[in-house]
């Protein structure tokens, strides 16, 4: 199979237009992956299935990743002008000094598609595309019309993680019922507090069991003063 | 009423049967219980496999799984219930006709099991309709379950046909419909019934 880069560059050279960006994977698989741009994800999708020397016909996995506002923090050095007293005589000096900035990446939800070739034989090609943010441009094109295989993991990533898929021919939730409000794979997703926690929670699951029990020691209280006064 | 236990051999030696009304009623129910027929997960399977002759339900009048809840006794709750399933399964229970018992099988039925902490399993089906035996395991084997259906078979032998422990459809008052849950915005509503599940409170 071709390389990454050649892909890459196959991609630019038959589809006019494409950004393609390479996300790399630092681990022994080396399974690097394709950043698409949403504009041409559909053009993208269609060259490789069609391709004859890639012939990527099987789409095996889609699935979702979200990502969260992300705040870092870089060491900048940055040369200014400084004004010294030498010797009695004001004098202009250049002057490094390291500053520390921060600046907020802001977040934003992730499609991951693996591809292979049942024709050649080889694969897998992994696609991204990226949403612009997490709360309102939240859609990507569904590539459902390509491989026919990403119509329910579409609907199951529209469920878990809220992406909206334009073309999609039955965008629908799948796991959730209608009517359910939220998206529960997001990392800030709060689940509803319906069951006892084991007596053994420990960190980020000790602070949820003890304001869990502190809420329903205080509904108890609640509730026993509630009898007491309907008793009197 | 009840009849000497030691006379009542006696006179068998004898040839001479004596029974009770009670005695008979309730070995008729206990000996042909019919389970509904319908799995939820993998204890569906040990379920099965406890229906088939290796270790022969049959032997205890259950072999009929009835395919619809007009006609089943038992219901046994077999697998992972999920919120989305959870309402579907009350109103089976609603549909079936009294007298009804429920078998809970497996961790997920009693308690939401390795779910337990997940967004979309139902903590125990016991949180909406009332449930006679729950069996622990994960799956429950076979055996387990053989021993829930004899621990109901027990229970429902010690039943009289009067008085405050009769069963509910000896009671024309009891209550044998319970509410449905509805599909709510973030959770089921009511997350559960209080009539039958009280909510725990643990004070540490």
């Amino acid at each position: 199979m071709k390389s990454i880069e050649e892909i890459k560059s196959a991609i630019e050279a038959a589809v006019s237009g494409a950004r393609v960006g390479i996300v790399p994977n630092g681990s022994p698989s080396g399974q690097h992956s394709l950043l698409l741009d949403p504009q041409h994800a559909v053009a993208v999708a269609k060259f490789l299935r069609d391709d004859k020397e890639l012939q990527l016909d099987f789409l095996s996995n889609a699935t979702g990743v979200d990502w969260l506002d992300k705040e870092i923090t870089e060491k900048v050095k940055v040369t200014r002008p400084v004004t010294k007293t030498v010797d009695g005589v004001d004098q202009t000096m250049e002057e490094t000094v390291e500053e520390t900035r921060k600046h907020v990446q802001p977040g934003y939800l992730e499609a991951v598609y693996h591809l292979y070739s049942m024709a050649r034989k080889h694969g897998p090609v992994i696609l991204r595309m990226r949403t612009g943010n997490r709360t309102d441009q939240v859609e990507l094109p569904s590539l459902t019309p390509v491989w026919r295989s990403a119509e329910f993991q579409e609907r199951e990533i529209f469920d878990l993680f809220g992406i909206v898929f334009t073309g999609h021919p039955d965008l629908r939730r799948i796991l959730m019922w209608d009517n359910f409000k939220d998206h529960p794979m997001r990392r800030d997703y709060v689940e509803p507090d319906d069951f006892e926690y084991e007596p053994t929670a420990h960190d980020e699951v000790l602070a949820r069991a003890a304001a869990h029990r502190a809420a329903r020691q205080g509904s108890a209280v609640a509730a026993a003063e509630a009898n007491a006064g309907a008793e009197r | 009423m009840a009849v000497d236990e030691k006379l009542k051999i006696e006179l068998g030696k004898q040839g001479v049967f004596v029974t009770t009304l009670q005695e008979l009623y309730n070995w008729g129910r206990r000996s042909s219980i019919w389970p509904m027929q319908f799995g939820l997960a993998c204890c569906a399977i040990e379920m099965i496999a406890t229906t088939m002759a290796r270790y022969d339900m049959a032997r205890f009048g259950a072999e009929v799984f009835r395919p619809s809840p007009r006609q089943a006794d038992l219901m046994i709750v077999s697998g992972t219930v999920t919120k989305k399933m959870a309402p579907q399964v009350v109103r089976l229970y609603n549909q079936m006709a009294e007298p009804k018992y429920v078998i809970a099988m497996g961790a997920c039925a009693i308690s939401g099991g390795p779910f337990k902490q997940g967004y979309n399993v139902l903590k125990g089906i016991d949180r909406y309709i009332p449930v006679d035996v729950h069996i622990p395991g994960c799956p429950p084997r076979p055996e387990a379950l053989l021993h829930a259906f004899i621990t109901l078979q027990k229970k429902i032998d010690e039943q009289h046909l009067t008085g405050e422990e009769r069963p509910p459809h000896l009671d024309g008052g009891a209550q044998g419909e319970f509410p449905v849950p509805e599909y709510g915005e973030h959770d089921l509503e009511p997350p559960s019934n209080p009539g039958v599940w009280p909510v725990p409170i643990t004070i540490r």
